[in-house]
């Protein structure tokens, strides 16, 4: 079943996906993030990144305090693009 | 332990680095040294449009966007790429919002055409057959070439990588140029965050901070470096097949194979800085521009926003060099937000200066032609 795993609901991504990626040397967040898409999106890694981290720690050693989290970027939640253009504003 | 020494260093890991210790190997010399202080593609590359254009207004911009797509159509291949490049040819469609526009875009198309660059115009019915949402209330006209599009930064970076890896080249992430020792006039290292580097060529592709390695070696590059904004929305069904853009609207807004739509503008009052934080005025503007011209993306949600920087040079155009005060000393630099589409080129035709072969094609992106006031006029940068 492990192959079956979801870590990123939003991309889809499984757990054996992860960990083929870090055994081949995306070893940070940042990397796996641009190489797989994981926690870009809609939920903005809320639920994956945690995990991944943790798969980081336990496959390269590193301790999981070391390991960095992403740039937590702009917008907390998705908003549309007519309520940021104000429509139904004077 | 890195290198001790090394035929030559290329600092900066993005697509231009990767793309010229690529062509380097590929051309025979495999002692190449990659630097990146950061991760591959942390920078300008990572945060780019990802936009490739065809349509351009000078016979050398034509010809190295036509032929770095064609190296793009062929990249899987020729690089045995692990992932797909996620290469889209959609198409450009390029907007005109002016008379005055419209005729530059024909002037530009004959240029085109004569080149086998397969553009035509548009008129404003024919672009809402192309893209049915596009509101066309102000829009005079347009230019559509149907093998313009976009592919993603990161794996072609990758790929590069990859492919240069293979071959020998050294590639070192996480490693700082910290400076160029010079004697005599001549390089003879790179003093990196992770030791010394014996070399005496080094290639200046650190993107928005071509400055600060050219000052290394003392030379004052004329490149200022920019804070640019993109946002990406919610994924959704495939809706719009061709990048749109307008250098009059200022906009550019594509939708990624995956279904999201990534969208930017050019803000003119964005001062010099290495700043790279994102604004909500960047944020409401945007929505504003893309709700007008495409009213149907009102409804997609904005997932993300973030910032990159363009290296900027007075003209716009690149400098693509040996420096003639710096002896083994290269610039591939002052990309003004389109290297990502020029990359594969800038990486052979570098390989080729470097290696002292006949070049591809005759440039003009020297350092020295802002001196001499020989400026590139392109009418088409965004």
């Amino acid at each position: 079943m492990k192959d079956r795993t979801i870590i990123c609901r939003c991309g889809d991504l499984t757990l054996e996906d992860l960990q083929q990626l870090i055994r081949e040397g995306f070893t940070t967040l940042d990397e796996l993030k641009r190489i797989s898409r994981l926690g870009m999106g809609p939920c903005r890694g809320s639920t994956c990144l945690e995990l991944v981290a943790r798969e980081i720690s336990r496959l390269t050693g590193v301790g999981i305090g070391q390991i960095k989290m992403p740039t937590n970027r702009p917008l907390l939640t998705g908003i549309k693009l007519a309520e940021l253009a104000g429509e139904g504003d004077d | 332990m890195i290198k001790k020494r090394a035929e030559v260093v290329v600092i900066g890991g993005g697509v231009i680095g990767c793309a010229i210790a690529y062509n380097l190997a590929r051309l025979g010399c495999r002692d190449v040294v990659v630097l990146e202080r950061n991760y591959l593609a942390s920078g300008a590359t990572g945060r780019c449009g990802a936009g490739i254009r065809q349509q351009w207004g000078t016979e050398m911009n034509c010809f190295l966007a036509r032929e770095s797509m064609k190296l793009f159509e062929e990249m899987n291949q020729l690089l045995a790429v692990k992932r797909d490049i996620e290469l889209k040819q959609g198409g450009y469609l390029l907007l005109a919002f002016s008379e005055r526009e419209m005729e530059q875009f024909e002037q530009n198309l004959r240029l085109q055409q004569s080149m086998g660059i397969p553009s035509r115009l548009v008129t404003p019915g024919e672009a809402r057959e192309i893209v049915p949402y596009l509101n066309t209330a102000q829009v005079v006209g347009g230019a559509f070439c149907p093998t313009d599009g976009h592919a993603n930064p990161f794996k072609v970076t990758q790929a590069y990588a990859d492919a240069a890896r293979k071959l020998g080249v050294k590639i070192y992430t996480f490693t700082e140029a910290r400076d160029i020792k010079i004697a005599k006039g001549r390089i003879v290292g790179v003093d990196t965050s992770q030791g010394f580097i014996k070399t005496t060529k080094v290639v200046n592709a650190a993107g928005g901070y071509a400055g600060v390695i050219g000052r290394m070696v003392g030379i004052e590059i004329p490149v200022k470096s920019e804070r640019h904004q993109i946002l990406v929305t919610e994924a959704v069904e495939p809706l719009q097949q061709p990048m749109i853009i307008s250098f009059s609207y200022n906009i550019y807004c594509q939708q990624t194979p995956e279904g999201t739509f990534m969208m930017g503008f050019g803000d003119p009052t964005e001062p010099e800085s290495y700043n790279i934080k994102s604004s909500w005025q960047f944020l409401e503007e945007m929505a504003r521009k893309a709700t007008r011209l495409l009213p149907l993306l009102g409804n997609l949600r904005v997932i993300r926003q973030w910032a990159g920087l363009y290296n900027i040079t007075p003209d716009r155009q690149p400098i693509i060099a040996h420096s003639s005060e710096v002896s083994g000393f290269y610039l591939a630099v002052g990309f003004s937000g389109h290297g990502f589409m020029i990359a594969p080129m800038t990486g052979q035709l570098i390989a080729e200066m470097i290696l002292e072969q006949e070049l591809t094609v005759e440039l003009k992106l020297d350092l020295e032609r802002f001196e001499r006031g020989e400026l590139i006029l392109e009418p088409s940068v965004v």
